[in-house]
């Protein structure tokens, strides 16, 4: 354990690591705000009454669910461009990837939220007169935001945490430039244990928020 | 013009001759990719209940070390632990590292501080009255935890458990980027050996498909037959 | 003549809350003291102090003439080990029952028995056997708890303490769950262990039970023991305008003679 570590040999990359960790940021913010939003709407499909709507919004929440993202990403960067023939770039195939698949999740989310709501809530809507719709917006739905909250953050970890998956098709993110500085370098150990304690800074304020809202609001789905 | 590249590509025609011929390639990157699933959950449960009491115990330092610990590998990337077990783990301890041994050893702590997680909330979730009765008949809280708490607990953990052991089956597919040969290795090598990315990957990931959607299927049977005494589980 | 449980001076903090504030209780061998009194009164941090479910904060408790816990330094010490003995000794039963729900009736009433006790699994299943009789549940035995209604799972409850042959029982509220209809069986249960003298301390609402089944009624309140003696006097003739006041709220209401 006589290791001599060199951090040195890391942060004089500190742009490149920068540049990394911007691109990390984006492709978190894109497929979070997409992946959430569409998880939404996917996750009221899958709620449907109707048969044609339902159905195959859950057959598309088990498909993503039950394959890896790692395989989605990789088919979406090889495979897709032999259907279409349209060129897919690494970006748009990690955040293809990406975002399917939180969208797949946070319905389940979604649904297991309105699920959560005790049957009593919606029988004491309609008692004082109230229609689905309105005991769905007034009653049901405040409540069920509070519990998919914490969830949903955990969602949002992952996707972050995701995001190195990106490194695997070349686009450059914090783990993909930590790569490089590696190989330039031959200092694995300081490169990755610097990415590493990156994500553990980035993510521990946000894993202490989840705790805080599961303890506010209790009652997690996920 | 656009119109003919598009009509040319929807009439692509599928060939997954050459993909199935090569079939018992995809089999042992499956195989190889169960092993490291199964051997990664018999070292990361009974770790993962070993930071859970850990965390839970009275004694500051160490459950300050496993709330680092778990919060450390809950918070960092999959990937980059991979990464880091095996190109910089082996040079620190200067031992010689595998794939199959990195993998298993990644995915062993990364699963242990998940279920660890898992381990508390089916604890706390027991009521505080079971703890209490168990008290009030002399027994220590060792005996409260394994004789009272813990039966009860592990029966409403199974569907977090279940949860949890897929998003290891998926992770799995990361342990090709340290060459080795699971199926997604695999699947990398083939279709760049018969150039039909567009099958190769379709079956690939109808086979992981398949068999998450069996593993599911089997908790949820199990969590059926425990089920018997109606209690509720914990999601 | 040693009293089976003897209280002086007992204190308990929860944080900055005294909860208790100084209480001398005597319970005599084969009695039934009925604690009284609102909520917040201490009734059953006091109850759960003679079994060290709450660690007192001060004072000192003897159980049939052994003090619990070490002097030292003009403060009692406790040890883990010797409390879990001292719990050995003195049963008790819940508000909510707390069954072991993964586990038969009859597993339940022998889980002490075998793990902490050390009995074998035949004398425990032998003593199980005669307890759920006592309180009629014999037939029960294989039952599940979640297949019991409330006032049976009360009665294997008290099967379950009685199972370890405690010097002293507690009961803390064990009706105040129960549906109405349900609380005579357990009540009646609790009456004939009276009766056989088996030494009880009880936190409960039922005046009436207070009333015919106590040797010694105390009323606490503020975290002290405001009024105490027979309940012929402390329910019929209380001294102070607070015990008057708590009985009047409890008899609103009754069916004419």
């Amino acid at each position: 354990m006589d290791y001599n570590w060199d951090f040195a040999s890391v942060f004089v990359y500190w742009n490149v690591l920068a540049m990394g960790l911007w691109a990390t940021f984006k492709l978190f913010i894109i497929c979070s705000t997409l992946g959430l939003g569409g998880g939404l709407f996917m996750g009221m499909l899958r709620y449907s009454k109707t048969r044609w709507i339902s159905y195959p919004a859950m057959l598309y929440v088990e498909v993503f669910r039950n394959t890896p993202v790692l395989v989605q990403i990789i088919w979406f960067f090889f495979a897709l461009p032999v259907v279409t023939g349209i060129e897919v770039s690494p970006m748009m195939a990690a955040v293809l990837g990406i975002t399917l698949n939180t969208i797949a999740f946070s319905a389940e989310v979604f649904r297991g939220g309105i699920q959560s709501i005790e049957r009593e809530q919606w029988e004491a809507g309609k008692a004082i007169g109230m229609s689905y719709a309105q005991s769905m917006r007034r009653v049901i739905l405040p409540q069920a935001l509070k519990r998919m909250l914490p969830p949903l953050t955990s969602r949002g970890i992952e996707v972050f945490k995701m995001s190195t998956l990106a490194s695997v098709v070349a686009y450059p993110e914090t783990l993909q430039q930590a790569k490089l500085i590696a190989s330039y370098e031959y200092n694995p150990i300081e490169a990755y244990t610097v990415v590493a304690l990156m994500f553990f800074i980035v993510l521990l304020p946000l894993v202490q928020l989840t705790y805080m809202l599961e303890r506010r609001f209790g009652k997690s789905d996920a | 013009m656009v119109v003919e590249i598009v009509r040319e590509r929807l009439l692509y025609e599928w060939d997954f001759v050459a993909t199935l011929a090569d079939m018992d390639l995809l089999l042992l990157g499956l195989w190889n990719t169960i092993q490291v699933f199964f051997l990664a959950l018999v070292f990361g449960v009974p770790l993962g209940l070993g930071l859970a009491l850990g965390r839970m115990s009275r004694i500051l330092v160490l459950s300050q070390l496993c709330s680092f610990i778990i919060e450390f590998f809950r918070t960092t990337p999959p990937l980059v632990q991979l990464f880091w077990f095996f190109f910089a783990l082996p040079i620190l301890i200067s031992v010689q590292m595998t794939p199959f041994v990195a993998s298993v050893l990644t995915f062993s702590i990364q699963s242990s501080a998940f279920f660890a997680e898992i381990f508390r909330g089916g604890i706390n979730s027991i009521d505080k009255g079971q703890w209490e009765a168990a008290k009030a008949i002399g027994m220590t809280r060792k005996s409260s935890l394994t004789r009272i708490i813990l039966p009860q607990a592990v029966k409403r953990m199974i569907p977090a458990f279940a949860e949890r052991s897929i998003e290891l089956l998926k992770t799995t597919t990361l342990i090709s980027t340290v060459s080795y040969a699971d199926l997604m290795f695999q699947a990398n090598e083939l279709a760049s050996k018969n150039f039909r990315p567009l099958e190769v990957y379709t079956v690939v990931a109808i086979m992981y498909f398949f068999l998450i959607l069996t593993f599911s299927q089997l908790t949820i049977r199990l969590e059926y037959r425990l089920a018997k005494t109606g209690e509720g589980t914990l999601r | 003549m040693t009293n089976a449980v003897e209280i002086r001076g007992l204190r308990k903090s929860f944080s900055d809350l005294e909860v208790l504030k100084g209480i001398d209780l005597d319970v005599a061998e084969g009695e039934a003291v009925v604690l009284l009194g609102s909520s917040g009164s201490g009734k059953s941090t006091l109850l759960r102090c003679i079994n060290f479910m709450e660690e007192p904060t001060a004072g000192q408790i003897r159980l049939n003439g052994d003090l619990i816990g070490t002097e030292q330094g003009g403060r009692m010490r406790y040890h883990e080990a010797d409390l879990c003995k001292l719990r050995t000794r003195i049963g008790m039963v819940f508000q909510h029952f707390n069954l072991f729900p993964h586990m038969t009736v009859l597993e339940n009433v022998m889980e002490g028995q075998t793990i902490v006790l050390g009995r074998s699994k035949a004398e425990a299943k032998d003593k199980a056997m005669t307890q759920l009789l006592r309180v009629g549940l014999e037939m029960k035995a294989e039952e599940y708890p979640a297949r019991l209604s409330g006032g049976q799972k009360q009665r294997v409850a008290i099967a379950r303490a009685l199972a370890m042959d405690p010097e002293v029982m507690l009961f803390d509220e064990v009706t105040s769950a129960l549906d109405p209809e349900l609380v005579g069986e357990v009540l009646k249960t609790m009456l004939q262990l009276a009766e056989d003298g088996m030494t009880m301390v009880c936190v409960t609402h039922e005046i009436g039970f207070a009333y015919h089944v106590a040797n010694k009624v105390c009323f606490l309140h503020d975290g002290l023991i405001l009024e105490q003696g027979a309940p012929q006097f402390v329910l019929q003739t209380p001294e102070t305008q607070r015990v008057r006041d708590f009985l009047a709220g409890h008899s609103l209401f009754k069916l004419p003679n």
